[in-house]
C-alpha cells in the first residue's frame, strides 16, 4: 500500500531510501541504460580524465530518486514528474541516503498531487543530486 | 562570465541548432528491458517483474519504471547520432558531465510500447566555473508512444569543459 493524499500533510518527510552501490550495481545500470561512458567502470580510465574514482552515473542518482517516490507512493499513485541537478559525484561502496520533503499539497484537474523537495545526500551530508517531484496520490 | 576579449565558445553552427528538431529515434519498451533497468536501480515491486502482478496493479504489461524510456534499436552499420547541438565548440573542450535530468510523465510506458523521440536543444550558455570554461546545453527530448500521445518530455543538461 502507497501513500494516501488524505494523510500527506506540507512539511512532512516520506521515507528515506539508502542505496550504497556496488561497482557490479554500476555495471547491471549501464547495460539497463545503455550508458557505456567509463568514467563508471574502469578506474584507468577515470583517473585519466582527472577522477579520483569510478563515480556513479548522475542518471542512476535520479532513478534512485525516482525508486524513493515509487516506493513511496505505490501503484494506485503515479510519479509525474522528477528531476535533479547533478551538484557532487556519489562513488561506490559509499551510502546515498534518497530523501523527501512534501513542499505542496493541492488538487489540480482533478488529481490530488503533491510536491516535494528530493535529494541524494552522500556520507558528508551534502545534497549532490537537489531536485524536485511531482506526485499523484489515491 | 566569459571574458570579453575571448571569443565566445558558442560557434554559429550552434546557434543555428537551437530549437531544431532532431530524425527521430525508434526505442521499444519490452518486459526484459524494464526488468534489467528496475533490477539495476534495484527495486522490489514486483510490478516492474511479474506481469501477473502488474496486471493486477492494473497496468497493461510491466510499466516502465521511472527514468526508463525504451531503448533505442541498434545498428551496427548506422553511425551514431550525434546528440543535437553537440558539435565542436570554438575553443575544443574535453570532457562531459551530466549536468541534471528532469522528466515528466504524461501517460503509463509499459513493456509493448514503441517510442518515438525527437530532441532540440533548449539554450546553450557558457559559464565559467569550478571546472573552469563550462558549456551548458540543454536539450528537451519528447517522447510519443504508437498512438501519437506524448508520454513524456525528458529536459537534459549537459555540461562540457
Amino acid at each position: 500500500m502507497g501513500a494516501s493524499w488524505d494523510e500527506v500533510t506540507e512539511g512532512m518527510e516520506i521515507p528515506t531510501l539508502t542505496k550504497n552501490c556496488s561497482t557490479q550495481q554500476l555495471v547491471h545500470w549501464a547495460a539497463g541504460s545503455g550508458d557505456f561512458y567509463q568514467i563508471h567502470y574502469d578506474h584507468n580510465f577515470a583517473r585519466a580524465t582527472g577522477l579520483p574514482n569510478i563515480i556513479v552515473h548522475g542518471a542512476l542518482k535520479h532513478a534512485f530518486l525516482g525508486q524513493l517516490l515509487h516506493d513511496w507512493v505505490g501503484n494506485e499513485g503515479r510519479v509525474k514528474r522528477v528531476g535533479c541537478s547533478y551538484r557532487g559525484m556519489d562513488y561506490p561502496d559509499e551510502e546515498i541516503q534518497c530523501k523527501g520533503v512534501v513542499t505542496r499539497k493541492y488538487e489540480e484537474n482533478g488529481e490530488r498531487l503533491v510536491d516535494l523537495d528530493i535529494w541524494t545526500e552522500n556520507p558528508e551530508g551534502t545534497r549532490t543530486s537537489p531536485g524536485s517531484a511531482t506526485v499523484r496520490l489515491p | 562570465m566569459s571574458d570579453a576579449t575571448q571569443e565566445s565558445l558558442i560557434t554559429d553552427e550552434m546557434r543555428a541548432a537551437i530549437g531544431k528538431e532532431s530524425e527521430p529515434t525508434t526505442l521499444e519498451v519490452d518486459k526484459t528491458s524494464v526488468r534489467m533497468f528496475a533490477r539495476s536501480v534495484g527495486y522490489t515491486d514486483p510490478v516492474y517483474y511479474d506481469e501477473a502482478a502488474a496486471k493486477a496493479a492494473g497496468y497493461r504489461s510491466l510499466p516502465a519504471p521511472p527514468g526508463y524510456l525504451g531503448t533505442p534499436i541498434f545498428d551496427p552499420n548506422r553511425r551514431a547520432v550525434r546528440p543535437q547541438g553537440m558539435m565542436e565548440p570554438s575553443r575544443p573542450l574535453k570532457r562531459v558531465l551530466n549536468g541534471g535530468t528532469d522528466v515528466e510523465y504524461l501517460a503509463d510506458v509499459c513493456a509493448g510500447d514503441v517510442l518515438t523521440s525527437t530532441s532540440a536543444v533548449s539554450s546553450i550558455e557558457e559559464r565559467q566555473g569550478r571546472l573552469g570554461e563550462m558549456l551548458i546545453t540543454t536539450t528537451k527530448t519528447t517522447y510519443r508512444n504508437e498512438r501519437g500521445e506524448v508520454v513524456a518530455i525528458m529536459t537534459g543538461t549537459g555540461i562540457r569543459y
